[in-house]
């Protein structure tokens, strides 16, 4: 992909941010009635409200507020959390690392999961292989992660005490017990993109097999691991990049809840809590730094993208 | 468009889902769903909200056929009981999606300009956040609870069906037969109704019925974290909530409301999938 | 082959390099099962040029996908053999099958757009077939890749082998695609309509480039067509297909001057003669019967200007009239009709 192809992108993606930053900052404008009051609460003190109001700089012009509040964004600076007193930056980003992990982990999983079944479906079209992937494929995408968490945990951990039920570990405490906590979640919150992808990557491998191309590769006496390496796979993967692309804002969703019920004190558990004691400033920052996530995977994909088709890549 | 526009009469719509076995189940599913909805209080074995704590956690039996929960109420007529919001709140939610969507979607498909291009760019930046975070924040300002939850549920899915909407519009505007149409004086009101409503349907339909599963799995999600349905109402959703905090004593408890969830979910899908096949939609693979 | 030279040359002028014999295809189906080509026999020398020509439809690119292996899934080969050097392509096994692929055959498609691998760049595409057959290194193959461009008229080879198809025009396309079927000197080409998705221009200077290489290489080339133009001045023998059979076959030459079956005659007299003015467009009226469809007599007859009862009611049988010609018409091979070619002999 060329340099400017990629500042268009670059540019495309700070626009939606800019968009998502004025949208966050509206949230707490259309909070009914005095938003310093609700967020005191019923029993608050006088004193109380006031000092949130100047808190929040609810007392200025709607414009200033926002401006303010903007140029905070660019210096990294998104508040305080209205209860601890510490920024939202610092809380954010530690509670960050569980959640972006299991995410990251869930991608591999969908990737190696979902990527090669489709392979083997799309290869051996009509199958009991391929009907059995097809018929798995649609319970996944009908399958809720977070049930699917709890069942794996009913038989991988409570059941059979093969894996803990909950909680979390830093990879520093070691990789296997790190692993032993992550591999659950993550194939829970994982599986429901895997069986999205093996139907996209089936469809595409069964559609590139009837281009003329993979016909010319055979005339030329290529078969086997090489066909489908260096012809079918290749063109498989341009349409199955921009799925897994789409995918990703359902797996930063889903993590909420998968975390849940791991009990991992992620982001997902400090976005809940925020929602709950209406800690706005906390909830604004979480949706910045979700967005700000997603743009970034979306604009790795479009790299990949470019690097995979090379129609883009030279336009 | 002409081929499209004739298969998707509703005649051959319900004909060519009554014909194939997997859609003809799943609109059998969600039949007998829509009758426990209505019916619940005339078919509970059991009364969902009589408490027995005596007989807690209760073996499935033929007296309780899908056991009882930690308060030793029949989990069966729960399920039941729970069919109500499993059908109401992906109602409400797609209808507040429609309800916001569809008059966007065919004011900027048909006329184009500034409402065009804000609804395009607002519907752009709430699909640039994931479905869940957008509706934590929704949440947020509205408050926790059921009706809330579906608010902001509807309030997410709307871009969607606004971009499905204009760009149906938009297609079916270019074709001549609406010229012709405003050519002989037909008012702007009639163009909708005769000419561009038909011809959005098909893919509207598929649309709306995909989200009613999506519209159940992210209620379910929220009711799950404490955000939806609030005791001692049930939905699936709460019911797996409180299967999960006592999921040592009673595994078996996560099954029932898990699975109802997923078979629903299910023939949603699917028959969204038979109507998008037999309207002659491209399918997404 | 321990056989020592004289032998060996002795076997290739009694043996064809490729011999169809009794070739049928159909679409397997149960009671909807419907033949699609029906006892196909022709030869291909050494060196020698011929045509398959018919109209879209007739069963000649199935038959050339057929002598490679490269028929689509849902269609079978139902009878008959394809011997290449010897060998019968449809019973050899697949390894036997792919040393032939690109090797001693090559192939070149009808589309070099949609035939080629949109992203590999041409230099690897040629390079493949050194790779696969010859086992060269990559390195060593993309040198002879950019030999091979050079040889099919690609300026600057060296930095065209880093080009993707898309890149370049449908005139240079179809020439990677001939570099890349002769990459192993391959004794015959199949070429199913090398020119027909290209302009004028381009498809004139496409046959001269395989003119070039028949002449260079001693390449045999079977060439499908539907167009007689493009057969009078590049093949020595004519194979002319109708609905799934084989109407005549017969060397280039005699074609013109007088052909063996009507609907052969019927297709000269569709081609624009230069210097002979046409006063009305002459084409053949009525389609060619799909499969399935086809008429239980002679299965030109609904179309021919020269049917009679009974005789074309009937099933026609392939009769030799002469040591190199063949005929399916029954009135023509009993003397009892005799067609006027395009040209005076």
């Amino acid at each position: 992909m060329s340099a400017g192809m990629v500042i268009r992108r670059l540019g495309g993606g700070l626009l939606v941010l800019w968009l998502v930053s004025i949208l966050t900052f509206l949230l707490v404008q259309l909070i009914p009635g005095d938003v310093a009051e609700v967020i005191a609460g019923e029993n608050a003190t006088v004193a109380e409200v006031s000092r949130i109001r100047i808190e929040l700089g609810l007392d200025k012009p709607i414009l200033e507020q926002y401006s303010s509040w903007f140029v905070g964004i660019l210096q990294g600076d998104l508040g305080d959390s209205l209860f601890t007193n510490r920024s939202v930056a610092d809380t954010i980003i530690e509670a960050a690392p569980p959640t972006v992990i299991i995410t990251l982990m869930a991608i591999v999983v969908a990737v190696v999961i979902g990527v090669t079944a489709g392979i083997v479906a799309g290869l051996t079209q009509g199958s009991w292989i391929d009907r059995s992937v097809s018929a798995l494929a649609t319970l996944g995408i009908a399958m809720p992660s977070f049930w699917l968490a709890m069942v794996l945990v009913s038989v991988f951990a409570l059941a059979n005490p093969w894996l803990p039920a909950t909680g979390y570990v830093d990879i520093r405490e070691g990789f296997g017990e790190w692993l032993s906590y992550v591999i659950l979640p993550s194939t829970a919150l994982g599986l429901a993109t895997a069986a999205e992808l093996a139907r996209h990557t089936r469809g595409c491998v069964a559609d590139v097999l009837t281009r003329p191309y993979v016909r010319t590769a055979r005339a030329r006496g290529a078969s086997g691991v090489w066909l489908v390496r260096r012809h079918i796979l290749r063109n498989a993967a341009i349409p199955v990049v921009t799925v897994l692309g789409l995918q990703a804002g359902r797996l930063l969703g889903g993590v909420i809840v998968v975390e849940a019920v791991f009990g991992i004190s992620g982001l997902g558990s400090l976005a809940i809590n925020s929602v709950l004691q209406r800690n706005y400033p906390m909830i604004q920052g979480y949706v910045l730094f979700s967005a700000v996530i997603v743009v970034a995977i979306n604009l790795i994909v479009d790299l990949a993208y470019g690097w995979i088709n090379p129609k883009v890549r030279t336009a | 468009m002409t081929t499209a526009t004739q298969s998707a009469r509703p005649r051959h719509v319900i004909r060519t889902l009554l014909r194939q076995p997997a859609s003809a189940t799943a609109v059998g599913f969600i039949a007998i769903l829509v009758f426990f909805a209505i019916a619940g209080p005339f078919v509970y074995p059991h009364d969902p909200e009589v408490q027995d704590l005596g007989n807690r956690f209760a073996e499935v039996s033929w007296t309780h056929l899908l056991g009882t929960d930690e308060f030793g109420r029949d989990v069966a007529s729960r399920i039941i009981q729970a069919s109500r919001i499993a059908v109401t709140a992906p109602l409400i939610s797609v209808g507040v999606a429609l309800l916001i969507g569809l008059p966007l979607g065919l004011w900027a498909g048909l006329r184009r300009g500034a409402v065009d291009a804000i609804a395009g760019r607002l519907a752009d930046t709430i699909l640039s956040l994931p479905a869940l975070v957008a509706a934590l924040a929704i949440i947020a300002v509205l408050g926790p609870g059921l009706v809330n939850a579906m608010l902001s549920i509807g309030i997410i899915f709307a871009p969607g069906l606004f971009r499905v909407v204009r760009g149906a519009t938009l297609a079916v505007a270019e074709e001549t037969f609406v010229d012709s149409a405003v050519a002989i004086g037909s008012s702007t009101r009639r163009t909708l109704w005769v000419h561009i409503l038909p011809n959005i349907a098909a893919p509207l339909l598929v649309q709306v019925t995909i989200l009613m599963g999506v519209a159940l799995l992210v209620e379910a999600s929220l009711s799950f974290i404490g955000l939806g349905v609030q005791p001692p109402d049930a939905s699936w959703g709460s019911m797996l909530k409180a299967a999960y905090t006592n999921q040592f004593h009673s595994p078996f408890a996560v099954v029932p409301s898990g699975v109802a969830m997923v078979l629903t979910v299910l023939a949603f899908n699917t028959i969204g999938d038979s109507i998008r096949d037999a309207v002659g939609l491209r399918r997404r693979t | 082959m321990t056989a020592g030279p004289g032998q060996r040359s002795d076997a290739g002028a009694a043996e064809p390099l490729l011999a169809v014999k009794g070739l049928t295809i159909d679409l397997p189906g149960g009671a909807r099962q419907r033949g699609l080509v029906e006892d196909v026999t022709f030869e291909v020398r050494k060196g020698q040029a011929v045509a398959l020509i018919g109209e879209s439809g007739c069963g000649k690119s199935l038959t050339s996908m057929a002598i490679l292996g490269l028929l689509p899934a849902a269609v079978r080969v139902a009878a008959g053999s394809i011997h290449f050097d010897g060998v019968d392509l449809l019973t050899c096994n697949r390894k036997q099958l792919r040393k032939v692929r690109g090797g001693p055959v090559g192939m070149v498609f009808q589309e070099p757009m949609s035939s080629l691998n949109p992203t590999m760049t041409v230099g690897d595409q040629i390079a493949e077939v050194r790779r696969l057959h010859l086992g060269e290194r990559r390195s060593v193959a993309l040198k002879e890749a950019s030999k091979l461009l050079s040889r099919v008229g690609i300026p600057n080879a060296d930095r065209r082998l880093g080009s993707y198809p898309h890149e370049m025009s449908g005139g240079m396309q179809q020439r990677v695609m001939i570099a890349a079927a002769i990459a192993c000197d391959p004794k015959l080409l199949i070429a199913d309509e090398p020119t027909t998705a290209l302009d004028v221009t381009i498809q004139a200077e496409i046959l001269e480039l395989l003119r070039d290489l028949r002449r260079d290489l001693d390449l045999a080339v079977l060439l499908v067509t539907h167009d007689l133009g493009v057969v009078a001045d590049f093949c020595d023998d004519v194979v002319v297909m109708y609905a799934g059979h084989i109407a005549e076959r017969t060397p280039v030459d005699r074609l013109f001057y007088e052909p063996q079956h009507p609907y052969s005659s019927a297709l000269l007299a569709a081609v624009p003669q230069a210097g002979r003015a046409r006063t009305s467009l002459t084409v053949i009226p009525g389609r060619v019967p799909s499969a399935g469809h086809f008429p239980g007599g002679c299965r030109f007859e609904p179309r021919c200007a020269h049917s009679v009862e009974d005789v074309c009611r009937r099933p026609q049988a392939d009769t030799a009239i002469a040591d190199d010609r063949r005929t399916r018409c029954g009135r023509v091979a009993s003397g009892d009709l005799i067609l006027k070619g395009t040209v005076r002999g």
